[in-house]
């Protein structure tokens, strides 16, 4: 079976600096797949090269075995990868409703449509209840989606996300900035919402990723140092040294 | 609007070459004027985010009141005066107008601008009249400073030029010799960080804002006994000054440096040439009657002159459309 | 945080709350026809005729900047050619004898605005923000001088002239008299209207409010934001065009002006007066500026300059414009606690009036000194001698005096308001 994501090769360079070098990433169907790493390493850029938010230097990336690196986001969107952002990215003035729905437009193939009257779309009605429902975010459904509580707006942002169907899906530090009870929240909200699907996660919260990622990969200075099970990853001497090890103390 | 390129009575060899001379300094000329408004704009702009839609309204302020000043005061005092009023009223319009605005985002800002470039152009033509006034070059420099060929290039025009100069030195030393040069240079090229300069941003601002305002008073001064001091100036120029920046890549200082040479050269050149499709390839059939075909043959470059910028915008905007030597998005 | 939720949050609309809302609709139908029953002189047909085609026009440039956050300084381009397209079609009709009615006149109107959109929308809209507002600002100047170098196109100064009653009728009307060109223009009207809603019902209306909010997120849900920004220029284009063919119809000309930076700049006063964020903001900003516009011609020569202080002080302080101070109020009304900021609006009415009636006479007072004794102000029935001190004292105490004990009256009203504002959050009609 060809991998879900695989990423070869992969270059960043931003003028002279190179943030990402030698990027070399397989994330089989159905996985779900950590990036762990210090401050700084490029994970986020990781991201953005995947999901096409900037173009790699050199290297391709494939999606279930197409080259999708130098295609535009909504591109690769289609395609069906979706992403979250680390900074909450919604549709500010819109409500939780409008924001979900307008996520689930593309999908359930009304794109441009400017002939059909968006409320009388029972499909999309119905898909954009279910996930306000999976958020747990129904009884907010009318509050536009700037005024939501931090923790709303993060789990308004995996509402998005995953809105479209998407079969890959990649979290960009989903439960930063919440408390404990929240993130347990976020965590269980994760597992049950990607079941099926193929999950791309990165998180700086060591007992998120090991209780929920099947793979982890550690990238350090823009170059992945060790990829296997969190128990490989656990054992791993070189990881230890560069990055748990400092966890650790 | 352009510098009125002189056009030869009489047709000999050196026609031409007097043409091309003539038409060159009056573009140099003429872009040095425009790089006046538009490095001010574009560092604003870098800086704060807000395009200044009445930047050209604060040129046309500076050659009003240099009008009024040099009658009250005789122009070399005014030459210093009025761009200081000038740069007085843009520290206000960002101290008491921009800042409040800033909370409601770009757009907002912008459409203070753009009102108060409406009701500045209004004030002014309520105070002096819709009509152009009288305001007549120094005496001190009304002389022809040489002679090309048949053609008697006056010395104002190359006081106008060495005062251009001038400034574009000033300002080059000023960025990389100074504090607040290397705050603007850091704003140019990382306009995020400008968030972090800390307590004294908001004077930082207006200082800025202030200067660039000044900056565009300066160049009404010198440019009104020049051009025509009219209600309608700002109108005129300042698209042509947005074609400039966007042209140029919006936020660089040497895009609008060469966008600035490049526009004033060519609607120069424009006005100065009187040919059309018609005298290159002879008439169309008359018996074709108007169209916009014929409108097209006959028009001749001098008329298109006016519109040349735009075209040129749109140019740049199909084949590049982050400007000439832009980098930035929006 | 329940009681938060609005209680509009059920899922199906109820019954009311669609009859309200056909119940808005068909009031504004009726309001078109009964009012020149009631208001029957030509004056204000012909008022009533500019305030529809003001409010086409308005409602057709929110789609940019309301809806998909585009702000444009050359709007007035698709007006402008619109009325060229419907005056040329009017003559063409006229001279080849085709049996097409007058009333279909606007839909090529409509048609001329859209073609040319579709061909400079794709280039214009590949950028947002400030440099969309750069590049239409230029379109805007590119065609108004374009115009005057294609004169069999646009006839140079004078314009293109037609005569509306020589084509075909339509149920026995010759669109002679300001009445049938009314109802022709409420027709018109009514139809954009309700077509211009149904857009923001659709998903390319809801897309294009996202692409305003965030074009960034919106390309990771599938979306390119250059493509809803092109569609919805196109539609703008359309309806401003259809706007531009009543206007040819009503004046019977065509000129340069229709497309110039003036008209462009007076379209998005009314918008932005009556305010982006509803969808009757802009109706409301067409009718106060077209009627300011009509009655403010007559009384000052300077009438401009108000439009423009109204606007940088609708931008300053109420950038939601008039239908944004409107609806501030609606929780408060439903909460029941509106009536404690009514005194404080009641104290502040007086020294704002005099604030404002200052500014009136310093500017009147400037743009009449030249003419002296001969050109009073009349402010109230009292005259002012623009040449007399005592006029600049009173002006200067109206202003200085006035903006002091106005900003002491706001601050009240500020605390009223949070005070209000309050109670409406405790009983759950503010979030």
């Amino acid at each position: 079976m060809t991998a879900a994501i695989e990423v070869r090769a992969v270059e960043k360079r931003f003028g002279n600096v190179g943030i990402i070098h030698d990027l070399n990433l397989s994330v089989a169907q159905g996985e779900r797949h950590a990036i762990i790493g210090p401050n700084g390493a490029g994970k986020s850029t990781t991201f953005n090269l995947i999901s096409g938010h900037i173009e790699p230097t050199s290297g391709e990336v494939r999606l279930n075995g197409q080259v999708i690196s130098g295609l535009r986001p909504f591109e690769i969107n289609r395609r069906g990868l979706s992403r979250s952002f680390q900074v909450t990215n919604v549709f500010a003035r819109m409500t939780v409703w409008e924001n979900v729905r307008c996520a689930v437009l593309w999908a359930t193939g009304h794109r441009y449509a400017f002939w059909k009257n968006v409320d009388h779309l029972p499909e999309v009605r119905e898909r954009t209840a279910r996930i306000l429902e999976d958020i747990h975010l129904t009884h907010r459904r009318d509050v536009p989606a700037g005024l939501l509580t931090y923790a709303e707006q993060r789990e308004l942002e995996i509402g998005i996300t995953i809105a479209s169907g998407a079969t890959v899906v990649m979290l960009d530090e989903p439960t930063a900035g919440m408390s404990h009870a929240e993130t347990e929240r976020a965590v269980s909200l994760i597992r049950r919402l990607t079941e099926g699907r193929t999950l791309v996660i990165v998180e700086h919260d060591m007992s998120v990723v090991f209780g929920l990622a099947d793979r982890i990969s550690v990238l350090v200075y823009g170059h992945i140092i060790a990829s296997g099970t969190p128990e490989e990853i656990r054992r791993d001497p070189k990881v230890k040294e560069a990055y748990l090890g400092e966890e650790a103390h | 609007m352009v510098a009125g390129a002189t056009r030869p009575r009489i047709f000999h060899e050196c026609t031409v070459l007097e043409l091309i001379v003539i038409s060159t300094l009056n573009g140099v000329l003429f872009g040095m004027l425009l790089f006046l408004l538009s490095s001010g704009l574009t560092v604003i702009f870098s800086m704060m985010g807000v395009l200044n839609f009445a930047h050209a309204s604060f040129y046309m302020l500076g050659a009003f009141f240099g009008f009024q000043l040099t009658k009250w005061i005789g122009f070399w005092p005014a030459l210093v005066v009025a761009p200081l009023l000038v740069g007085a009223i843009g520290m206000a319009v960002e101290r008491y107008g921009l800042r409040n605005t800033h909370k409601h985002g770009h757009v907002a800002e912008l459409l203070l601008t753009f009102g108060l470039a409406f009701a500045i152009e209004e004030i002014v033509s309520m105070i002096w009249g819709r009509s152009p006034l009288d305001y007549r070059v120094p005496a001190l420099l009304d002389f022809p400073a040489f002679t090309v060929f048949s053609t008697n290039y006056p010395a104002y025009k190359i006081f106008m030029l060495a005062v251009s100069v001038a400034i574009f030195v000033a300002l080059l030393i000023v960025l990389k010799r100074t504090r607040v040069g290397l705050i603007v240079q850091a704003a140019l090229t990382h306009p995020h960080m400008v968030a972090h300069l800390g307590h004294n941003v908001g004077r930082v601002f207006m200082v800025v804002f202030g200067v660039g305002s000044a900056l565009a008073g300066l160049a009404g001064v010198i440019a009104g006994p020049a051009l025509v001091t009219q209600s309608d100036m700002a109108a005129s120029l300042g698209p042509i000054l947005f074609v400039v920046i966007v042209f140029g890549g919006l936020g660089s200082l040497p895009g609008a440096f060469i966008a600035s040479l490049v526009i004033g050269l060519v609607q120069t050149f424009a006005v100065a040439l009187n040919g059309s499709l018609a005298s290159a390839f002879g008439p169309l059939d008359p018996s074709a009657g108007p169209s916009a075909l014929a409108d097209i043959w006959n028009v001749t470059i001098a008329q298109v002159a006016p519109i040349v910028p735009y075209l040129l915008l749109v140019i740049i905007l199909i084949v590049r459309p982050m400007g000439l030597m832009g980098t930035r998005e929006s | 945080m329940t009681a938060a939720t609005t209680s509009a949050s059920n899922a199906a609309k109820p019954a009311g709350e669609n009859l309200r809302f056909y119940g808005v609709w068909l009031t504004g139908v009726i309001m078109l026809i009964v009012l020149p029953l009631v208001f029957s002189s030509g004056g204000s047909l012909t008022s009533f005729s500019l305030i529809g085609i003001a409010i086409v026009f308005a409602l057709s440039y929110n789609i940019l900047l309301g809806q998909t956050g585009l702000l444009s300084f050359g709007h007035a381009v698709h007006y402008g050619l619109g009325g060229f397209a419907a005056c040329h079609m009017m003559n063409a009709v006229v001279s080849h004898g085709w049996p097409i009615p007058l009333p279909f006149i606007p839909l090529v109107g409509g048609l001329g605005g859209l073609v040319f959109a579709m061909i400079i929308g794709w280039v214009m809209t590949k950028r947002a923000g400030t440099v969309f507002a750069m590049i239409s600002l230029g379109i805007g100047e590119l065609v108004a001088s374009s115009s005057l170098i294609l004169r069999s196109v646009f006839g140079g100064e004078a314009g293109i002239t037609t005569d509306r009653t020589a084509l075909p009728r339509m149920f026995g009307w010759t669109f002679g008299p300001q009445l049938q060109v009314y109802y022709l223009i409420a027709f018109w009207l009514v139809i954009s209207t309700v077509a211009m809603y149904a857009l923001t019902r659709t998903p390319l209306g809801r897309i294009s409010n996202a692409v305003r909010d965030n074009p960034e997120r919106v390309q990771f849900i599938g979306y390119d934001p250059h493509v809803v920004r092109y569609f919805a220029y196109c539609f703008a284009g359309f309806f401003a065009g259809i706007a531009g063919g009543l206007a040819a119809i009503s004046f019977e000309i065509a000129n340069s002006a229709y497309l110039g930076a003036i008209q462009s700049g007076l379209v998005l006063f009314a918008t932005f007066i009556g305010g982006t964020a509803y969808f009757f903001g802009p109706i409301l900003g067409a009718i106060l500026v077209t009627y300011l516009q009509l009655g403010l011609t007559d009384v000052t020569s300077v009438w401009q300059l108000y439009f423009g202080i109204i606007f940088i002080g609708i931008v300053m302080f109420s950038p939601g414009g008039i239908a944004g101070l409107l609806m501030m109020h609606r929780p408060l009304v439903r909460a029941g606690s509106l009536w404690s900021v009514i005194p404080s609006y009641l104290v502040a009415i007086v020294p704002t009036v005099a604030l404002a009636c200052g500014v009136i006479l310093t500017i009147e007072t400037i743009a009449r000194y030249p003419d002296g004794e001969r050109n009073p102000v009349n402010l109230f029935g009292v005259a002012f001698n623009p040449g007399s001190p005592a006029t600049w004292i009173a002006a200067a105490v109206l202003v200085i005096g006035g903006f002091f004990v106005a900003r002491l009256t706001w601050m009240r009203i500020a605390d009223a308001w949070d005070r209000a504002a309050t109670v409406a959050r405790d009983r759950g009609h503010l979030i």
